[in-house]
């Protein structure tokens, strides 16, 4: 919980990673390259306050985690949301069996989700199942552009991918976290386009499809389809640390998301670890929209509220404490 | 010619190859790394993106476009361009020297060709400059409203960097370009339906807002990948109507040196 000005904010971040990208366990060049860019996003919008140290920042480990997340970062419930990156992690870039351990040790505090990749066909489907089981799944984290043989990526309207998604509903996993990556075929498209995501929540109206970071570099295609699709969500990973760097571009997304969208439909999250969630919430509760920005309505404790946690926690059933919510407008 | 004089040639031909994404030169954005002329007219040119992981199909792109212009000055014979640092560097550098093409150089991942996803983009950019051109004018004349700007013509904007920058978006996706032609029009030109003026306004400002802010962000992390590129780049042009408050300088972490073991 965070309170500021007499104000209790209850907090759920709801995109966090605990990862190892040591070298030991990069596969190839393209394992470097991958937390290289990462670290490239953590120094690039990162106080200087607030930078890792290289070394830590390829492994970090469950006691960092906790530590930062909850002990330092009034995180009160965080989300997993772990990219296996196969093709460039011998064991995975997300650490399955520590961030499980982790989320049984607590949890009142932390939620694993899982991944599939709908190119595995039948025998992905059958481990889907076990995996439901496993980790009593309520939502999966996908990376459509997943490296996997000669594939690149996948859509979220092929017909495997439907499958899955069949399966999912079947099995209870309705909230799908979505995150766009550069690779998709044929390369003839644009691989950030969404435009698969909204035939796949029309198909889908009762799952939740939350794009993460908000459609970017894709904001406006983003938009577009959430403002059409109900059950299609905006995930602020990576949107949040444009908070100190480029506060007026953060009003702009901010500002289009709350008009696009609607104010229940944004979760916040700090993307541990490419940024700690601490100053990111002490900045967002702080934030308002810059007065000459007229274009934009100023945003209010009540939205803070909802984005920062409330929101995550309606979704995935996260109980929220007496006194932490918002007071909703009366049923005329 | 001399090697200084090749290489300002080299250098003013590359301003016309585009990131079709981000709407600017790639040598305003610091993309080029080098241009080197050997004395019997050899030109190598190494390209850096701002990550391992920018698209391949945009980095193909404006590989191959700057080769094609390189290629067409009347003085060059060897034309050689790698992209540096790329996760398809190998694929890209081989497909370029080979004169491979798209297909040719991404095999069975490439269908068609790149001309679709040219075309997404220059349409982009007309919506952001459309924007740019028209919230300009709203700001300048209060009782201007948003309804009214389905009346507004090309004749109408005053003559500023915005108007001139429309101008150039709409001929290069062939819509008209006289000051009697409307300014808020769709992609094949057509003016939209009064009632959703609001609306296509604020999409366009959408499309603006995302541009720009890809951009802005992508030149912060070239300068993070490759310190020495803030020197290169130049600023934006389309920051005339938006200009962000700076963050003052040392704030941002663009200039520290990459630490120990981090950079291959």
């Amino acid at each position: 919980m965070y309170s500021k000005d007499g104000e209790n904010y209850f907090i759920v971040d709801a995109h966090v990673a605990l990862w190892d990208a040591r070298p030991e366990n990069q596969l190839n060049i393209h394992g470097k390259q991958f937390i290289d860019c990462f670290y490239d996003y953590h120094r690039n919008l990162s106080p200087e306050s607030e930078l890792w140290p290289y070394e830590e920042y390829l492994y970090y480990g469950g006691e960092r985690l906790m530590r930062d997340l909850f002990a330092e970062g009034y995180v009160d419930h965080a989300i997993f949301q772990p990219a296996r990156l196969g093709a460039f992690y011998r064991n995975g870039f997300g650490q399955t069996e520590e961030a499980f351990a982790l989320t049984r040790q607590h949890p009142d505090k932390l939620t694993y989700n899982h991944s599939w990749d709908p190119r595995y066909q039948q025998k992905g489907l059958e481990r889907l199942r076990r995996d439901a089981e496993r980790f009593q799944l309520k939502g999966v984290k996908l990376y459509t552009a997943e490296w996997k043989g000669d594939s690149r990526g996948y859509k979220l309207d092929d017909p495997w991918t439907y499958r899955y998604l069949e399966a999912c509903q079947e099995l209870g996993i309705n909230n799908i976290h979505i995150h766009k990556g550069p690779t998709i075929r044929p390369l003839d498209r644009d691989a950030f386009d969404v435009a698969d995501v909204d035939k796949a929540a029309t198909q889908f109206p009762e799952m939740n499809f939350v794009v993460e970071h908000c459609g970017l570099p894709r904001l406006e295609d983003f938009c577009w389809v959430a403002t059409q699709e109900p059950n299609v969500h905006a995930g602020l990973a990576v949107a949040m640390p444009f908070i100190h760097s480029r506060p007026r571009y953060f009003a702009q997304i901010i500002g289009e998301l709350l008009y696009w969208l609607d104010e229940d439909r944004i979760q916040f999250s700090s993307d541990y670890a490419l940024w700690t969630p601490r100053w990111l919430i002490e900045r967002f509760v702080d934030f308002q929209i810059p007065e000459d920005m007229t274009e934009y309505a100023p945003i209010t404790v009540a939205q803070k509220k909802k984005i920062l946690g409330l929101n995550a926690a309606a979704m995935y059933d996260i109980e929220v404490p007496a006194g932490l919510g918002v007071a909703e407008p009366a049923v005329v | 010619m001399s090697g200084g004089t090749w290489e300002r040639s080299a250098r003013a031909a590359l301003d016309t190859v585009f990131d079709p994404e981000l709407d600017e030169p790639i040598t305003d954005l610091g993309f080029v790394r080098s241009v080197t002329v050997t004395p019997d007219g050899a030109l190598t040119v190494r390209l850096r993106l701002p990550t391992s992981f920018c698209s391949p199909n945009f980095a193909y792109l404006m590989a191959s476009d700057a080769k094609d212009a390189l290629t067409a000055l009347p003085w060059t014979r060897d034309v050689v361009v790698l992209l540096d640092d790329h996760h398809d560097s190998d694929l890209i550098n081989r497909g370029l020297a080979a004169d491979a093409g798209y297909r040719g150089t991404f095999g069975a991942e490439a269908e068609k060709d790149l001309e679709a996803l040219r075309l997404t983009f220059r349409r982009k950019a007309h919506s952001a400059a459309m924007e740019r051109a028209l919230t300009l004018l709203l700001r300048a004349d209060p009782d201007l409203t948003e309804e009214d700007l389905h009346g507004v013509v090309l004749g109408d904007l005053p003559d500023a960097a915005a108007s001139g920058a429309l101008l150039r978006r709409r001929a290069a996706l062939g819509l008209g370009v006289a000051p009697s032609d409307p300014v808020l029009v769709d992609e094949e030109g057509r003016r939209y339906p009064p009632g959703e003026i609001p609306l296509r306004l604020r999409f366009a400002r959408a499309v603006r807002v995302s541009i720009d802010g890809n951009a802005h962000f992508c030149r912060g992390l070239l300068r993070t990948r490759y310190p020495q590129s803030a020197a290169d780049q130049s600023p934006r042009a389309e920051d005339f109507a938006t200009a962000e408050q700076p963050v003052p300088a040392g704030e941002l972490l663009h200039l520290t040196a990459p630490p120990k073991g981090y950079v291959s």
